[in-house]
């Protein structure tokens, strides 16, 4: 096999694979929520080391990816100013508004700072207490707690001149969203490892029942992702629908119920627009009203921004698993991780990018292994 | 961003009332925030991401992720220089035309 050397336990690897090809009998289509582990089966070759009858659906699971445009573009105006200290995660610099990034904001002289960590950022607010300081408050369950509490701890020391651009988004509600859509053919989904190490599983048997899915939490190691798919296609095989915890090592039943604390306490639930896809409702948080001295959209006027998406990026459809990125015209082409057309090219998650990484010489589906010969 | 990387306590202390740690991450150490982890010792291990521990982890578990990523150059990702990779991206311009003759 073509890859399966370079696994970590190649025997393992092997193992798990004869066992999902002695299972399957037809065809099935999974999901994986989460963009690191789309990164993983592409750059480890898993979809070609799998059954032809078993195809992986790279799901919504970026964040920078799945940040509106009307955001990342309010980021870029209040970058601008003077007197902002805007900081970021690194992934956020090169995703493109209407027409700049934040590594042109900064260019053209807009003090813009990444940071490891929200709690960096803070400390960025202590030491500069004439300069307002912008945190980009964007991901998952997993990002959220760690902003929530930095929030948290600005209003308890009294850091008045610290505030957060919120753009966080929640994955069971884009769950519902794409089993409700027409279009749909997920028959199974990976969820998102990490995001149920903080929210554990609870959100997720309702949503097996009601869709009669089966949802396997899943890591994102090669062997973890073999591991998912095997546990989904025994249950779809077997016809059955359950909530199943395939990564127990990162993974609680009840998540970290500290972090969870927190969230409740720093953000409501809020509908929230997903780039390339639309609003969803209930699938985003923002800082509750106890909090909103430290909201950058209340504190700035960023109004009346006009939004732009370049006509060509299919970015939309790759989000929702209905197109793959090197079927999409401008792939490799117009859109490049050095010119993107969309976050999915160049967020270090983002599915576009994963194949222009590790497959943008081999755009066609690759040879699978040769029968052996007997 | 949504990589979280396991990592070891090497030690703790209280910081404008927060219990914070330094955690070795396969040689890089980073400042980390134990509140969500409270009861977390020096020489555990946790999922570490953006500077918050999440969820406690094996120390089997996380040396063999630890040292996947290392091979894997993931580890170089996430604490790498964000402008350097940025700029190796494409931030700054590429030459004429470029981008369309791949």
């Amino acid at each position: 096999m073509k890859y399966i050397d370079e696994f970590q336990d190649p025997d393992l690897a092997r193992r798990l694979l004869d066992d999902i090809h002695s299972t399957v009998t037809r065809p099935w289509a999974l999901m994986e929520v989460c963009g690191g582990q789309t990164h993983t089966i592409i750059r480890h070759g898993i979809d070609q080391l799998l059954p032809e009858q078993v195809e992986l659906i790279h799901g919504p699971g970026c964040p920078v990816c799945v940040t509106p445009l009307e955001v990342i573009d309010k980021a870029l105006e209040i970058a601008s100013r003077p007197g902002v200290i805007f900081c970021s995660f690194g992934d956020m610099l090169r995703v493109p508004g209407t027409g700049r990034d934040l590594f042109q904001v900064r260019g053209a002289g807009g003090d813009v700072r990444v940071v490891y960590s929200p709690l960096d950022a803070l400390r960025i607010a202590q030491q500069n207490p004439d300069r307002e300081v912008v945190f980009f408050g964007i991901g998952f369950e997993t990002t959220a707690p760690p902003n929530a509490m930095t929030v948290y701890q600005a209003r308890k020391l009294g850091i008045r001149n610290f505030s957060l651009l919120v753009s966080h988004v929640r994955v069971p509600p884009a769950i519902e969203a794409i089993m409700q859509s027409p279009s749909c053919r997920v028959q199974g989904f990976l969820a998102a490892g990490h995001v149920c190490s903080v929210m554990g599983v609870e959100e997720y048997p309702e949503l097996a029942e009601r869709f009669r899915v089966p949802i396997v939490v899943t890591g994102f190691e090669p062997l973890d992702i073999l591991e998912g798919v095997r546990r989904t296609v025994a249950q779809l095989e077997r016809g059955e629908h359950t909530v199943d915890n395939a990564y127990p090592r990162a993974v609680r039943p009840e998540g970290n119920a500290a972090a969870r604390a927190m969230l409740e306490d720093v953000f409501e639930v809020t509908d929230r627009a997903w780039r390339g896809i639309g609003v969803i409702p209930d699938s985003g948080w923002r800082l509750s009203a106890k909090y909103r001295d430290h909201d950058a959209e209340y504190r700035f006027s960023v109004d009346g921004i006009q939004t732009r998406e370049p006509a060509e990026c299919r970015s939309g459809e790759v989000l929702q698993g209905l197109l793959k990125p090197h079927e999409c015209e401008a792939f490799g082409t117009l859109c490049t991780p050095r010119t993107p057309l969309g976050a999915t090219m160049v967020s270090s998650e983002g599915a576009c990018a994963a194949y222009y990484l590790y497959r943008r010489l081999d755009l066609t589906p690759a040879p699978r292994e040769a029968s052996p010969v007997v | 961003m949504c990589l979280a990387v396991p990592g070891r306590v090497l030690d703790i202390e209280e910081r404008d009332g927060t219990r914070m740690a330094n955690v070795d991450f396969g040689g890089v150490v980073k400042e980390v925030c134990l509140e969500y982890l409270p009861d977390l010792q020096v020489g555990e291990y946790a999922i570490v991401h953006v500077g918050f521990a999440l969820q406690r982890l094996d120390e089997e578990s996380a040396k063999q992720t630890l040292e996947l990523f290392a091979t894997l150059g993931m580890l170089q990702e996430e604490f790498g220089d964000p402008w350097e990779m940025a700029a190796e991206t494409g931030g700054t311009l590429p030459p004429e035309g470029e981008g369309a003759r791949l």
